[in-house]
């Protein structure tokens, strides 16, 4: 699929599901529905996918180590090794994998390959450093994590204190959202802003370098969209068609406390917002966002480098009948003694 | 299963922290807001604006009062139909929601949301 019919294929598909909720509560009053059935139906299958998911994939045989390393092994102790970059012990492998699950290492080490001629024609190779991708990233997923545990407003009852204190650093500018009379409350959340910007940009950039958008798929535009469409929604209901909260929350904690009600007076923007967010972890586990759980088990970064001192026996391999050297010379040691062939132990 | 018991470990504690606020709700009486009106709240009938804005949007109204009594000086303040409310929310606001705990807390401490109205204001001294 070339990459402009990839983006209307999935642009629209985030254009329905606004509006399948938009008609569902708005014309046909479908509250129930969308306030409790869809969100229940979304969490059983979020939480069973992943569940699944894991699974599967703890079946599979990782039947060698994989040494993708960036540093020196361990070998002799005159040689200085890098111990988490290419470590020989679990110590190691914890230390590479906190790096990895928190920092993006992996992706912060990204190059980007420059073919070009010098002044005098000859052909070069260089690798620039580029590090946008990384920090969008990391942007990106940080302000998501920070925007999902300041829901935990709406979640918990009574309010656990974590929450006030990411709201207060988060809103710590108190900005106004424009310079109008009555637009500057409620604050304006740093994450908010840093989250749309950074969706934005990584969605620009796969558009903009041209192998990225030679290998962008429906599957990679469609996540993006819909996040875009959720953090959009949220934010329009936040400071432009606002809802009554109090009324939302009680939604919410009796979705989490299996006695789900759905109060009156909750506008429909509430109900795309939580169709929106329901999709997303309904569509979690068949999807590249079970990078979530897969980042835990990548091979290159969980296992020590230890194939040099330890043996990993591949769990498919069959029985091999083996016919050793002893075994070997046992057989033809007289033969081999009369051609004049060094043997290992003589006849007695 | 390979390194099944790490895996199955790390999808418990996984699945176990997504799964937190059902825990964490679980037993708890759900406590929802009861606003009340004073009296005299009841017998104004209506607010500055309607109930629905006034629920969702109130800081708004009080922001806006706040920014045109502050830098332009404009005390009164003229709805559509004509009445006039005099700018001010010890004066005018706080003269019906007289009962700030349970009028305005009620809802701020549910939601979590600590307004910095008081952090100028004196809020009204409440008759037990």
């Amino acid at each position: 699929m070339n990459f402009i019919l990839s983006i209307v294929v999935s642009s629209l598909a985030v254009v329905i599901l606004v509006l399948i909720p938009w008609i569902g509560v708005g014309a046909l009053d479908l509250r129930v529905i969308f306030g409790i059935l869809v969100p229940y139906a979304a969490m059983a299958t979020f939480f069973v996918g992943i569940v699944v998911r894991v699974v599967d994939w703890a079946r599979s045989p990782v039947p060698f180590r994989i040494p993708t390393t960036a540093g020196q092994q361990w070998s002799f102790p005159w040689i200085k090794s890098n111990p988490i970059d290419n470590p020989k012990g679990n110590t190691g492998v914890i230390v590479r994998m906190i790096f990895e699950v928190l920092l993006f290492r992996s992706l912060f080490r990204n190059t980007r390959l420059e073919y070009r001629r010098t002044a005098e024609g000859m052909p070069k190779v260089d690798y620039e450093w580029e590090k946008w991708l990384w920090l969008a990233a990391l942007v990106f997923h940080y302000s998501f994590f920070v925007i999902f545990l300041r829901h935990f407003r709406f979640f918990m009852e009574p309010v656990p204190g974590f929450v006030a204190l990411l709201e207060s650093l988060d809103g710590f500018m108190q900005m106004g959202v424009l310079p109008l009379n009555g637009l500057g409350l409620p604050g304006v959340y740093l994450t908010d802003m840093l989250l749309m910007m950074a969706v934005t940009y990584l969605f620009l950039r796969r558009i903009y370098i041209s192998q990225t958008r030679y290998i962008s798929l429906p599957a990679d535009y469609f996540p993006l969209f819909l996040i875009l469409g959720l953090g959009l929604t949220g934010i329009l209901m936040r400071y432009f068609i606002r809802v009554d909260i109090t009324a939302v929350k009680q939604l919410a904690v009796g979705l989490f406390k299996f006695s789900p009600t759905v109060p009156e007076g909750i506008g429909v923007i509430f109900f795309i917002h939580l169709f929106l967010i329901s999709v997303l972890i309904a569509y979690f586990p068949f999807s590249k966002l079970m990078h979530f759980a897969g980042v835990f088990l990548s091979p290159t970064r969980n296992l020590s480098n230890n194939s040099r001192f330890k043996r990993h026996i591949n769990p498919w391999n069959y029985p091999v009948k083996v016919h050793t050297y002893e075994e070997y010379e046992e057989d033809f040691r007289e033969a081999m003694i009369e051609a004049g062939i060094p043997v290992e132990k003589e006849s007695e | 299963m390979y390194d099944g018991g790490k895996i199955i470990a790390g999808l418990i504690i996984g699945i176990g922290l997504l799964m937190s606020p059902f825990f964490y709700n679980a037993g708890k009486a759900a406590k929802e807001p009861e606003r009340a009106l004073t009296d005299k709240a009841k017998q104004a009938k209506q607010c500055v604006m309607d109930k629905a804005y006034m629920t969702s949007s109130h800081f708004s109204l009080l922001d806006e009062w706040r920014h045109t009594v502050v830098r332009d000086g404009e005390r009164y303040y003229k709805r559509a139909d004509g009445k006039v409310f005099y700018k001010s929310l010890q004066v005018t606001c706080m003269d019906c929601h007289s009962n700030k705990a349970n009028f305005c807390d009620q809802c701020h401490n549910y939601m979590a949301v600590t307004p910095y109205c008081w952090d100028c204001h004196i809020a009204p001294e409440e008759k037990k």
